[in-house]
């Protein structure tokens, strides 16, 4: 039963409808969480007591280097599925996602070298978190540039698959960086769940951050699987009545 | 707290403003990408549909 509702899902023409239906509801709320997000970071949070007003870099920097690693995390798992249960729209998924992470990326290495010069005196520095992080870029880089390489689709497919899943491995590395070699990028400020080390006013904007830009993610993938659908299943009957409607 | 203060950001202003420029910028892009590559592929399979129904 569980199995025939699934195989419903990922058929083209209800994941486009459906698409199409949710994307909206992603959309707006992360529209409306990032007003407030970046209202409470830039204006209602006090100062930091080191860093002064240079660390609301913070509530750019944090959610879109969270959103790197989840949408390449979300990448890779699709792709995954992909290549194992061999369905369509999990590879779909993956090529909708992956432009996104890599612009995530680029604002998270951006960022992260605008907060850097104030603070340690250099735009960049050649140590583990950074390194980690650019690296994540150029697999985002090489995703892309092998999926538009390659004509046949379900080759691409395959073969891009295959390099986001072992890209994989970079992930742990990015995340544990900072605990595993010295660097100056500090440690998080989240994962003390018990015990935060951040006021509850400079808190919650960047929960507000992280959640807007992640339901961002959502609706900007959901836009870019229709568009993916659409290019897939170009002589598939039902496209024909789903586009005079 | 004047305007003034505010866009000053305790003198910090030069990273502060790109950062948010640059993410912001990013998430504007990407809805636009998004809205134009959906629009064109609707478009693209419409003529292609136009062009099938021709011929039969």
């Amino acid at each position: 039963m569980a199995w025939t509702w699934l195989h419903k899902l990922a058929s083209p023409p209800h994941a486009y409808r459906i698409a199409g239906r949710l994307a909206p509801w992603f959309g707006w709320p992360a529209g409306i969480l990032l007003v407030a997000g970046l209202y409470g970071g830039l204006v209602l949070a006090p100062p930091d007591y080191q860093q002064g007003e240079g660390f609301r870099i913070l509530y750019v920097h944090a959610p879109s280097a969270w959103m790197s690693m989840l949408v390449y995390g979300t990448m890779a798992t699709a792709a995954a599925i992909g290549l194992v249960w061999r369905i369509k729209l999990a590879h779909a998924v993956a090529a909708a996602s992956a432009p996104i992470g890599a612009w995530f990326t680029f604002a998270a290495l951006a960022t992260g070298s605008l907060w850097g010069k104030p603070m340690w005196g250099t735009w960049w520095v050649w140590d583990a978190r950074l390194t980690s992080e650019l690296v994540l870029l150029f697999l985002y880089f090489g995703y892309l540039a092998l999926r538009a390489s390659i004509d046949d689709r379900e080759r691409a497919d395959r073969a891009s698959a295959v390099l986001a899943v072992v890209g994989v491995v970079n992930l742990p590395i990015i995340h544990y960086s900072v605990n595993w070699w010295n660097t100056l990028h500090q440690a998080s400020t989240l994962t003390k769940l018990g015990k935060p080390s951040i006021a509850g006013e400079m808190l919650w904007p960047l929960l507000a951050m992280i959640l807007a830009f992640t339901l961002y993610y959502g609706a900007v993938m959901l836009v870019r699987l229709r568009a993916e659908i659409l290019c897939r299943e170009r002589d598939a009957s039902w496209l024909r009545g789903e586009l005079a409607s | 707290m004047s305007a003034g203060e505010f866009l000053a950001m305790g003198g910090y202003a030069a990273y502060v403003w790109p950062s948010l420029g640059i993410t912001l910028f990013a998430l504007i892009w990407n809805v636009i990408a998004a809205r134009r590559l959906h629009a064109r592929a609707r478009r693209q399979a419409l003529e292609r549909a136009g062009a099938a129904g021709g011929q039969s």
